[in-house]
């Protein structure tokens, strides 16, 4: 229900992943120095483009019928000739550098804001931990830690993190990996990207006191469905979000009315890529199901999570996200329907 | 005598027209300059087509949110071979082309110093960029990107020999830019005209000697990564293979290590070319010469130190992350000399806004801008919002096409009457100007706003909640009308061909050597060898009673 | 424009500007690209210095006794080539052929030592440009100085046939001067090889 109404919330907000919009101590640096930034280059582009404009105009060949030009001499006359300057060349050289100095030290500035050494997890801290690994084309989210309490429960795709307030902010640090190729994590309110590289650990952090839902998605090119690769990042209430953790860490659901549905999944080759927590179904090359329902979206961020796509989406994923890894399996409808049903029950 | 005989020789052509095999025959097998030159710029015209073409596709793909016009593998083989073929195969070919038909021109020389040398140079690049289209032969080109991050290269991701031939056609087309950067400089440092010292080399020449000087040490990373990447895939070497501790970064910091300097190979000629022309336009000589060309030196030394700002996101430490913003904006500080003493060579001049300079105005109008985006990457902490995202792609298209295209268009409307003996229509350069620069602003501009809007760069489609749609139609609207000028710019270049106004030795009044000639130049280009006292030979000549080689 | 007879100012004179011959700087900036080239295959092979889980590693499988030879060999081939130069200056060309020869044979003894130690490494110790980052980058880096070697011999010995036909004179300095620079060059980076690979790596 909460999900409804930030999915509504996130169509209200007219630019969801503008970076002129910060939600994140990371993101609000940059939008300081990025306004800084832009009134500095306004002015010199204002003084440039003018003096530009201005000789063009005023120094334009007019060819008028009297013959004399603006020089006030024959037309056909070349005008003085000036070789240069050097008191000039030496102002002009002297000008750009002091804007350059200055430059160096607001970038400095917001550097060290923005990337700040990354405390380890400790009793009490409020943070929280996860380890973020990239596939082609989705996200796989192992949490490890919050609050100094060990996790371990793997989801994907849609990123849940408890809000702060000014008392007591909850840093979130995500510890970023690839499986395969370069990938990176770009959720423009919260921080700058980050780039999730193979044999490379990275570290993002961020932290906001808005609850709600902040988009973003890959932004490293990554292959066929690098479009494809959205990515959700769910701002709780810290009550919301201690209940999504309560939720996440137990074992599937296992309802006996769909035992059938359980069975069919099994027997078929689901289980080498997707696991199911408390089931035989171990795969760790496609994202976990264990508590798939719990997601408001399916392929990544692409369709709304509900039973007429995940059916969709089980028959042929490519109709969906065409080239993404899964294949069809050309199961018969009425095994996508029982596995369907299986699925469903996945809360 | 000599112009008795080209006479004759142009009587006896129209007599009788050589076959068209003879007329080929003589192009394929010629060892001119001249000829090498408009060949290769004929090349990176028709590349220039064809990746144009590219770009109209892709534009059109993302008219719409969720758009189904092309799949998402057709993209992304559009962008790698657009980016690919826009960087080497047309904008490296036609500044080198130029290059080759003015260099030897304004210094005074007969030919390039290798002229075989200068022929293979050609053919190498030309059969490089037919090996990397060859890849459509696979089945699909190459879906990399054109800087082609490992592991995507490795056989794993990339399984198709496409990337072979991607790989394979930039290594090979690197040697025929290594041979003409050779060149370059032995021409360039032995065969001035006498008279020429160093201090008196006109200022395009002086660009392309440090142009060439940066192919030499840039180009030959990338090939080194190449060939490692060619190892990696035949022969089962690891370098970036991460699975084997390669490393996916090492590639990173060597093809940056080639492609930033790239950036400053494909615009300091384009300096060059610009200060040749403003000063012609506005009847001046070019302010601050000194300063001009240590500006260009400077340039050419800081660029191979600031690679990595390409790699802000890959998460350096903050120390290697403030050294690289420090010395990307340290560029800057040159890069302003030139535009301030460009500004005022035509401060006080007399401008004639003939189409060579109406380019150059427009290139200094808009190069500002992309210099002014160009800060903003340049640091660190900004760019780990913008890189990536199509703010980036706005930039270096605002640098490339605002820079180095808006120079290349002006060296053309300058030299063609040299190269052809017929004027440039004026009002087809007027067309072509005007949509081009409409064309462009509306193209490029949404892009920024897009990107800082949070849109990444490479996406075949993207979500309609998102707000970049208006922005994206805006930018396809914006290809459309620029589609135009460069059917206009060819079809000019053709026509001109026989209709063109004669031209003329000297049309522009200018001050070089390369007006001292015929229009067009006989293959040995001079009578006789010209002697010169100053950087202007021909203002001299015009103005014997008050050379410049009083006051250098 | 002047009417007027003024005496028209006359420029200073012209002093000849003294350079190397086209053909010198043209190598001389080739070689510049060679020298990137190589520095990027360095740089590589001190970048994954040590980063392999499995082995061999360079100090099990490198014989510095053996390099130390094939090493000496090359080094000396530069003052043969330089005395071989000296010679066809001073147009003693039988001087000449003989140190163009020594070079040669120096160069062609590198190579084989070069070939002996791929074999005992690819035979005996199994490291393949395969096995891991040693081996890949090793071999790059030690093949491309050995294919540069290799096109060094074959120029030699092109011009040591010319040579033995007499066709080689003291005009040809020019022609011979590039060929030796190359070779310098080559000298010059197996050096930086040899401490790279040899001393620091092993």
């Amino acid at each position: 229900m909460d999900g409804l109404v930030l999915l509504a919330n996130s169509a209200a907000q007219a630019d969801p992943t503008s970076i002129f919009e910060p939600a994140s101590p990371p993101a609000e640096s940059i939008r300081t120095l990025a306004i800084l930034v832009f009134v500095i280059a306004l002015f010199i582009f204002f003084v440039v483009e003018f003096i530009l404009f201005y000789s063009i105009w005023r120094f334009r060949r007019r060819k008028q019928a009297g013959g004399a030009d603006q020089a006030g001499g024959d037309p056909t006359a070349e005008p003085p000739q000036v070789y240069g300057s050097k008191p000039i060349e030496v102002a002009w050289t002297a000008a750009p550098a002091l804007i350059v100095f200055v430059l160096v030290l607001v970038a400095a500035r917001t550097l060290w804001e923005v990337k700040p050494d990354v405390p380890t997890p400790s009793p009490g801290d409020n943070a929280l931990y996860v380890t973020a690994i990239g596939h082609q084309w989705w996200w796989e989210f192992h949490y490890t830690s919050y609050n100094g309490e060990p996790l371990d429960f793997i989801t994907a795709n849609e990123l849940h993190v408890p809000v702060g307030d000014d008392g007591t902010p909850r840093p979130v640090y995500l510890t970023l990996l690839s499986a395969d190729v370069i990938h990176s994590f770009w959720v423009p309110r919260l921080a700058g990207k980050l780039d999730l590289i193979p044999g490379v650990t990275n570290t993002l952090w961020f932290q906001t006191t808005e609850p709600g839902l902040y988009l973003g998605q890959c932004a490293e090119y990554c292959g066929t469905q690098h479009a494809g690769m959205l990515l959700r990042v769910y701002v709780d209430t810290p009550d919301d979000f201690e209940t999504w953790l309560a939720n996440q860490r137990k074992p599937a659901v296992d309802d006996p009315a769909v035992a059938e549905g359980k069975a069919a999944f099994l027997s078929e080759s689901c289980i080498n890529c997707h696991r199911v927590r408390g089931t035989p179904a171990a795969g760790t090359y496609a994202p976990d199901l264990t508590h798939l329902m719990s997601r408001e979206t399916l392929a990544s961020g692409l369709v709304p999570n509900d039973r007429e796509n995940l059916r969709k989406w089980i028959n042929n994923p490519h109709d969906i996200k065409e080239g993404c890894l899964m294949p069809a399996f050309g199961l018969s409808p009425e095994k996508l329907d029982l596995i369907v049903d299986y699925l469903a029950t996945l809360k | 005598m000599a112009v008795a005989e080209r006479q004759l020789d142009m009587a006896s052509q129209a007599a009788a027209r050589p076959a068209w095999t003879a007329v080929l025959h003589d192009w394929v097998t010629s060892a001119d300059h001249k000829k090498i030159g408009i060949m290769y710029i004929l090349m990176g015209t028709v590349f220039l087509v064809i990746a144009g073409a590219q770009a109209l596709v892709m534009r059109w793909q993302l008219v719409y949110a969720r758009h189904d016009f092309v799949s998402p593998d057709v993209f992304n083989q559009l962008f790698t071979m657009h980016g690919t073929t826009m960087v080497f195969f047309v904008g490296m070919p036609m500044i080198i082309g130029m290059a080759n038909y003015v260099v030897p021109l304004q210094i005074g020389a007969r030919d390039m110093a290798f002229p075989r040398l200068n022929a293979l140079g050609f053919w190498l690049t030309l059969f490089g960029g037919l090996l990397v289209y060859f890849s459509y032969a696979t089945g699909g080109a190459p879906a990399l990107g054109w800087f082609a991050y490992s592991p995507l290269t490795t056989k794993t991701f990339a399984r198709s020999a496409a990337t072979d031939f991607w790989a394979l056609g930039l290594i090979v087309s690197g040697f025929g830019t290594i041979a003409a950067g050779v060149n370059f400089v032995a021409t360039i440092v032995t065969m001035r005209a006498p008279g020429m010292t160093f201090r008196k080399i006109p200022f395009y020449p002086w660009t392309i000697l440090w142009t060439s000087v940066q192919i030499l040490i840039a180009i030959p990373p990338l090939t080194a990564a190449l060939i490692m990447v060619m190892f990696d895939r035949q022969l089962g070497a690891h370098f970036f293979d991460p699975q084997n501790n390669g490393s996916a970064v090492l590639w990173q910091h060597l093809f940056w290590f080639f492609g930033h300097p790239e950036v400053y190979i494909l615009i300091l000629p384009i300096f060059g070319i610009v200060s040749e022309v403003i000063p012609v336009f506005s009847r001046k000589v070019l302010f601050g010469y000194e300063f001009m060309a240590a500006a260009t030196m400077a340039i050419a030394f800081i660029s191979l130190g600031v690679w990595a700002h390409h790699m802000f996101v890959i998460g350096m430490s903050r120390t290697l992350d403030m050294y690289f913003a420090v010395a990307s904006l340290l560029v800057s500080i040159p890069t302003g000399i030139k535009f301030f003493n460009w500004l005022a060579t035509m401060y006080g001049g007399r401008i004639s806004m003939d189409s060579p300079m109406l380019f150059c105005m427009g290139f200094l109008a808009m190069f500002l801008i992309g210099g002014l985006t160009g800060i903003m990457l340049a640091l660190a902490p900004f760019d780990f919002q913008l890189s990536d995202s199509y703010f980036v792609v706005g930039h270096f298209h605002w640098v490339l096409i605002g820079g180095t295209l808006f120079g290349l268009f002006a060296g053309f409307h300058y030299w063609y009457p040299k190269a052809t003996g017929r004027m440039l229509s004026e009002r087809m350069a007027k067309w072509q100007f005007w949509l081009l620069l409409i064309g462009f602003f509306l193209t490029f501009g949404p892009m920024h706003i897009s990107g800082m809007l949070g849109m990444p760069r490479r996406i075949f489609t993207y979500e309609a909640d998102r707000g970049w749609e208006l922005w994206n139609q805006i930018s396809t609207i914006g290809a459309f009308i620029q589609a135009p000028s460069y059917v206009i710019f060819v079809w000019n270049l053709v026509w001109s061909l026989r209709h063109g106004r004669p031209a003329g030795d000297d049309p522009w009044d200018a001050y070089t050597l390369e007006w001292a000639t015929t229009s067009p130049p006989p293959a040995y280009n001079f009578d006789q060898l010209p002697v010169v006292h100053s950087r202007r030979p021909l203002w001299d000549a015009k103005h014997p009673d008050d050379p410049d080689w009083q006051y250098e | 424009m002047s009417a007027q007879a003024v005496a028209l100012p006359t420029p200073p004179p012209i002093e000849p500007e003294r350079t190397l011959p086209p053909a010198l700087w043209g190598t001389i900036a080739f070689l510049v690209s060679e020298g990137a080239f190589f520095a990027t295959l360095i740089v590589s092979y001190i970048t994954f210095l040590n980063r392999d889980i499995t082995g061999p590693t360079p100090a099990e499988v490198l014989s510095l006794s053996l390099v130390a030879v094939t090493t000496t060999c090359l080094l000396s081939s530069s003052f043969t080539i330089h005395a071989a130069e000296k010679a066809l200056k001073r147009g003693a060309l039988g001087g000449f052929t003989f140190w163009w020869a020594v070079t040669i044979a120096l160069g062609i003894a590198f190579l084989a030592g070069t070939a002996y130690e791929w074999t005992g490494l690819i035979r005996d110790d199994g490291l393949t440009i395969n096995t891991n980052l040693f081996g890949t980058t090793f071999y790059t880096l030690v093949g491309f100085h050995a294919f540069h070697v290799t096109v060094g011999v074959i120029v030699m010995l092109t011009i040591l046939g010319l040579a033995l036909r007499h066709k080689v004179t003291a005009q040809q300095e020019n022609a011979i001067a590039p060929v030796a620079l190359y070779w310098h060059f080559v000298d010059g980076v197996w050096i930086v090889v040899f401490l790279v690979v040899y001393i620091i790596g092993r």
